[in-house]
């Protein structure tokens, strides 16, 4: 029990950790308090630009592009928590896309076979990640590039461009919106809620941090460590599975490049990192994930609004990512290495 | 070298399958061929390997080879007078930019992977900005040299894989290997046995950067300019550091191994052409063998030794 009373868990309105200040101290919140640094100073040099910053269209805009990832950063983070990565979901997010509009074929009556298919699918990866991972002994890092490696060689093979064609009645998930909230960002929200709730409210979740923690510890105190892992890797599977569906219907079809092009493997570990849960495990939760996928899209924006070169975003985008990360060191320094 | 046994024993399967399927690999020239092909990721697996055996990562390698290929083309810019100063220029840039990784991971507590995933985009970035989209110039011919060129029937890449290998391998078995290897297996431990732990880091940090340098300039003259010349160096020389057996999070494993590990992964793409399998297959082949060779490399190991934290997954 020591382990599950010391692992950190999002604080949920501060009746786990008092105060305000004590609140501030963890990483998961002083995402979020970026996150609105980082949207005053955008609203300022906009304004000095001549623009407006948080227009309709920009808010609109931010939760589309941040969707996609933030649906794989939030399975990512399930992953990561229990001590594991994954590094398979740029390519399972382009197998995905292309078995959606394939099976889809322009067809309103395939949708959900389609679905269905993806789900299988990702969820079968995710099996063979989690395995390998614990039944096979090999480190994570390995096995989801090896299993990266499979898929990319077969996508490869199959595919020299897009394929598919996905029914305008789907492309409703990618294009429309309820007011002013896009249905791609209540997916997203959907998605998140549900590992939250996983995370904080059932046994499972309290066995993710146990396993992330110290899996040795967890072992001992009679969690079946591998069980839990090799699931954490079905949902992070199904997550990527999920943020294929959205991009196959954002696109028509299916590409066997949308999820490489979109760097969703570097870019997924880098925004729930960003958002405060340890590299090693244990730490952290799903809220910080998405306030750091948010700040990444934040950070797009500004920099579409300024016109600013492409190139110069990728260098800013990886001076923040270390500096956030170096700040969040600072303030849990003493307390572990 | 007891520990680089098995990846040895591969290693002469794979090469002794090269060979039938291709009496030609046995002559000097064929086999020559093989090394100096293989050189550079030998070389950058041999820089990965003091980073994983201190127990971090080195993701920014890739683009750091893109970076210096692309950079040395717009300096030379075909002028042969430029080749010596800008080789200089080149090394003391790789071991600058793991000079920054290694202070930022040890000083400012972030892990390694993320910094050098920042690093990664910071590099491939500023290349592309300075260069305006891509590459341009030209390298020149005593440059390209050290990638085609060779004394006598032996190319330059073979000599200077030789020359790193050993200093590698001299590297390790000196008073900073040690240190490394107690780095990497605890190191609290090390601390408090007055090893700096910070600065052994720090040193194979800018071992990697300079491996990356090496590679960088014997693929230009190997493989010419283009901005996807290190594309996806990081994980090949990451996967074959760890198929020599070295465990990730640092302390065991051998560099002969992980160099080892690095021709491995090479003879196993030369069979793969030698066979017929087709472009995109390969990738799939790839990824199977190297999870077959990883999970045959890691069931032993329990016996052996006693089963640590973060044996089995991430400890980064």
């Amino acid at each position: 029990m020591d382990t599950l009373s010391r692992s950190r868990r999002p604080a949920l309105g501060g009746e786990a950790h008092g105060g305000l200040a004590a609140r501030l101290r963890e990483p998961t919140h002083v995402v979020f308090l970026a996150l609105f640094g980082l949207v005053a100073v955008g609203w300022v040099l906009v304004a000095l630009d001549g623009g407006q910053f948080l227009t309709m269209e920009s808010v609109v805009g931010i939760q589309q592009r941040s969707a996609a990832l933030g649906i794989v950063a939030v399975g990512q983070t399930l992953a990561i928590l229990a001590g594991s990565l994954d590094l398979s979901v740029a390519y399972l997010i382009s197998l995905t896309s292309l078995i959606a509009a394939e099976i889809m074929a322009g067809q309103d009556g395939n949708i959900v076979p389609a679905i269905a298919a993806v789900l299988a699918v990702s969820a079968l990866v995710g099996l063979v990640n989690g395995l390998v991972i614990t039944r096979l002994r090999v480190h994570a890092f390995i096995a989801t590039l090896g299993v990266a490696l499979i898929i990319r060689g077969v996508v490869d093979h199959l595919y020299d461009g897009p394929a598919g064609k996905v029914p305008e009645s789907f492309q409703i998930l990618g294009y429309s919106r309820i007011g002013p909230i896009p249905v791609s960002a209540l997916l997203w929200a959907g998605v998140a809620v549900v590992a939250w709730f996983l995370l904080s409210r059932t046994r499972l979740g309290y066995r993710i941090y146990a396993v992330g923690g110290n899996e040795e510890v967890a072992r001992l105190s009679g969690i079946r460590t591998g069980r839990v892992i090799v699931l954490t890797h079905v949902l992070c599977s199904v997550c990527a599975g999920v943020a294929g569906l959205l991009l196959a219907s954002r696109l028509g079809a299916g590409a066997p490049t949308v999820g490489t092009d979109g760097g969703y493997d570097l870019e997924s570990i880098a925004a729930v990192v960003l958002g405060g849960t340890a590299l090693a495990g244990g730490k952290g939760g799903v809220a910080g994930t998405v306030g750091g996928v948010l700040l990444l899209a934040v950070l797009d924006t500004i920099f579409n609004q300024l016109e600013v070169n492409s190139f110069v975003k990728d260098v800013v985008r990886g001076v923040v990512i270390v500096i956030a990360v170096a700040v969040y060191a600072r303030r849990i320094k003493g307390r572990s290495a | 070298m007891k520990r680089a046994l098995p990846i040895l024993v591969v290693l002469l399967v794979l090469l002794a399958a090269i060979a039938v399927a291709n009496p030609l690999f046995l002559e000097p020239a064929g086999f020559l061929a093989f090394l100096k092909r293989a050189a550079p990721l030998v070389i950058l697996a041999a820089g990965q390997y003091f980073v994983i055996v201190c127990g971090e990562f080195d993701l920014s390698v890739g683009s750091l080879v893109t970076a210096e290929v692309v950079i040395a083309a717009r300096l030379i810019d075909g002028d042969d007078a430029a080749t010596w100063p800008v080789i200089a220029l080149l090394i003391v840039a790789g071991l600058l930019v793991g000079l920054v990784n290694g202070v930022v991971t040890t000083k400012l507590r972030v892990p390694s992977f993320i910094v050098t995933l920042g690093m990664l985009l910071i590099l491939s970035g500023a290349v592309f900005l300075w260069t305006g989209g891509a590459p341009r110039g030209a390298l020149s011919e005593g440059f390209r040299a050290f990638g085609r060129g060779g004394l006598g029937p032996v190319p330059w890449s073979v000599l200077i894989l030789l020359a790193m290998g050993a200093a590698a391998i001299w590297l390790m078995r000196a008073d900073f290997g040690k240190t490394l290897m107690a780095t990497g297996d605890n190191e609290r431990a090390a601390a408090l046995s007055g090893v700096r732990v910070d600065r052994a880091k720090i040193f194979a940090f800018m071992l990697s950067g300079l491996a990356a340098a090496v590679a960088a300039i014997l693929l230009g003259g190997f493989a010419g300019v283009s901005a996807q010349v290190g594309q996806g160096l990081e994980f090949s020389a990451i996967t074959a550091v760890v198929l020599g057996g070295v465990v990730l999070g640092g302390g065991r494993g051998s560099v002969l191994a992980a160099m080892a590990g690095a021709f491995t992964l090479e003879a196993l793409f030369t069979l793969l052409n030698l066979y017929g399998i087709s472009g995109a297959l390969e990738f799939t082949v790839q990824g199977v063998i190297i999870i077959a060779a990883v999970a045959a490399g890691a069931i032993r190991l329990p016996r052996k030794f006693t089963p640590r934290r973060g044996d089995a997954h991430a400890a980064s």
